[in-house]
């Protein structure tokens, strides 16, 4: 692997605040278009912040764009919003793609471009029948030596978790336990797509989608729209709401196939983002109160609390079995209900982590709320690794 | 003629086509950099260690020991009449890995992390296409001519390995 020849740092510029939060409802959202979400989300944004329209100079969007029937979906989406002729882009890094457009907007704001930009991320996945998103998702691998074999996305997750049972005595239970914790708290979150408990005998009881994983270790496509405000710190103060400051920002890569990573029981990417967002932030995993990971099968929630250092590697099973993840745990994860309950948008997910940490660091959740949660963690991860980015927030 | 590799195939031109012609002729091949010398299956025609850009074809052995498997019940376009089947993902013994189904030689109860196996080419004979592949047997299934070519053993591209070679 190549060494980096230069840690990245905190920008000279100003610290960046988050000032406005805007969230649909997830699920399948057949009365809407791509355009449209993306509005409910952006005026949600700007009442939030107290701010108009025209004080946001400049929009990143996030979008996966092979699900969506309209080309050019981040200008579509700028238009719809009115923003036009500001600048605007499209981001994409498969999963990760929402906390790929928070870091180009925390890198224009750090660079003095601009002081307050938007963004959004969103999509549409229920257009597509599932064996079409089946077929695009296995293409996420190697589509030269892999996809031709008949890959799918579940079943690439399948190898890492069949590995990480054989190497670390990871139990088909501890699965199963994260997908009843994060029903358990998608049903107290209005703006989950899955509102229920269910046992781990229901779960267990589940069809098979790609051994060991079945319907309930897999998170569901949706749809939906998370708009995020940000704001250089000097506009950041006396706005509608106290901001949530961005403490530590994380990205790193790796290889996109299972031909060339040397373990399946980790994701590499993952810890090197943790790391650089920890020490930009000047803390360690110990010090986080409540986390979003990125639980698009229960096997990565399992790896996510080890790559992110909240206990050793191979301990992530009996992590969620010892229910040190719940609120009242070591660290509260995916208390939203994550993306297995609340449902995965994939290029909204990142966008919806930040919104739901921002939200808790703003003690506003309820009675799925952290008490005197002051600082959390976001973990968003592209393919099964390729990008991960990591996020340090914290209150005032 | 890549496009003959796979089930379904999703990249017809690659400059390690050649690949695909050595399958059906029964040769599991692997890539050399003439540059630094160093290996890599599946092969690739730059080097990711010195960026050479020039390559040799190495014939490998085969054998292999199972890293991690699933059966894909869930299954993409274009595999509904094959599913459920099984993928699994091998250490290969010269280096790198490979991922495919299994053969007829192994019986599905006995699939586990750890055991070995062999990487043999295979031909779809009920196809209307030519398609070559390669599956995971038991240890000791041979086709044609794998293994007869000793592990290691380089032969040259049978095409230009680069742009500038074949304007030559």
């Amino acid at each position: 692997m190549a060494s980096t020849s230069s840690r990245p740092r905190a920008g000279s510029g100003e610290r960046v605040g988050i000032v406005g939060l805007g969230h649909t409802v997830f699920g399948r959202r057949t009365d809407a278009t791509v355009q449209e979400l993306a509005f409910e989300a952006f005026a949600a944004a700007l009442a939030d912040a107290g701010l108009a329209r025209d004080a946001i100079e400049a929009s990143v969007i996030a979008a996966v764009p092979e699900y969506h029937t309209q080309r050019s979906i981040a200008g579509a989406v700028n238009d719809y919003l009115g923003l036009t002729p500001r600048p605007t882009l499209l981001v994409e890094a498969a999963c990760a793609s929402g906390s790929a457009a928070m870091r180009q907007a925390w890198l224009a704001i750090q660079a003095g471009v601009h002081e307050v930009v938007a963004v959004i991320g969103c999509q549409k996945m229920t257009e597509l029948p599932t064996e079409q998103i089946l077929s695009l998702m296995g293409r996420a691998g190697d589509v030269q030596w892999e996809s031709s074999f008949g890959t799918t996305f579940p079943g690439y997750y399948a190898l890492f978790a069949h590995r990480h049972m054989h190497e670390h005595g990871t139990k088909r239970e501890h699965m199963l336990d994260v997908a009843v914790k994060n029903h358990h708290y998608g049903a107290l979150n209005p703006l989950a797509m899955f509102r229920k408990e269910i046992t781990r005998e229901k779960a267990a009881a589940s069809e098979v989608v790609a051994s060991p994983l079945q319907v309930f270790d897999c998170c569901a496509n949706a749809d939906g729209a998370v708009c995020v405000i940000l704001a250089a710190g000097s506009r950041a103060r006396g706005l509608r709401q106290a901001p949530v400051w961005i403490a530590g920002m994380g990205t790193a890569s790796d290889s996109i196939s299972v031909l060339r990573r040397p373990s399946l029981t980790g994701l590499p990417s993952a810890e090197r983002a943790a790391a650089e967002a920890y020490a930009m932030a000047g803390v360690g995993p110990r010090d986080i109160q409540v986390a979003e990971v990125h639980d698009c099968f229960t096997i990565a929630e399992i790896m996510a609390y080890e790559d992110l250092g909240f206990c050793a590697r191979g301990e992530g099973g009996p992590f969620i079995a010892e229910r040190r993840s719940y609120v009242g745990g070591t660290v509260a994860v995916n208390v939203d209900g994550g993306l297995k309950a609340k449902g995965h948008p994939i290029a909204a997910t990142g966008v919806s982590m930040t919104y739901e940490i921002a939200r808790q660091l703003r003690g506003e959740c309820g009675e799925r709320q952290v008490p005197g949660a002051g600082l959390g963690l976001t973990h968003n991860v592209g393919g099964i690794g390729q990008y991960t980015y990591v996020q340090v927030l914290a209150r005032e | 003629m890549f496009r003959w590799f796979g089930f379904v195939n999703y990249t017809p031109y690659t400059r390690v086509a050649d690949f695909a012609s050595w399958l059906k002729d029964g040769w599991l091949m692997g890539s050399r950099c003439r540059g630094c010398g160093a290996t890599s299956f599946p092969p690739r025609a730059d080097c990711a260690e010195c960026m050479g850009r020039t390559f040799d074809f190495v014939a490998i052995s085969g054998r292999a020991v199972l890293h991690s498997f699933t059966e894909i019940v869930a299954s993409p376009s274009g595999f509904h009449a094959q599913a459920p089947y099984t993928l699994g993902l091998v250490d290969l013994e010269e280096g790198g890995r490979a991922l495919a189904g299994f053969g007829d030689t192994v019986e599905p109860a006995t699939i586990a992390i750890g055991m070995p196996l062999q990487l043999v080419p295979s031909i779809l004979e009920d196809s209307e296409e030519i398609k070559v592949l390669y599956r995971l047997e038991r240890p000791g299934t041979e086709w044609s001519r794998v293994g007869s070519i000793a592990a290691g053993e380089r032969v040259a591209p049978r095409l230009a390995a680069t742009p500038e070679e074949a304007r030559r």
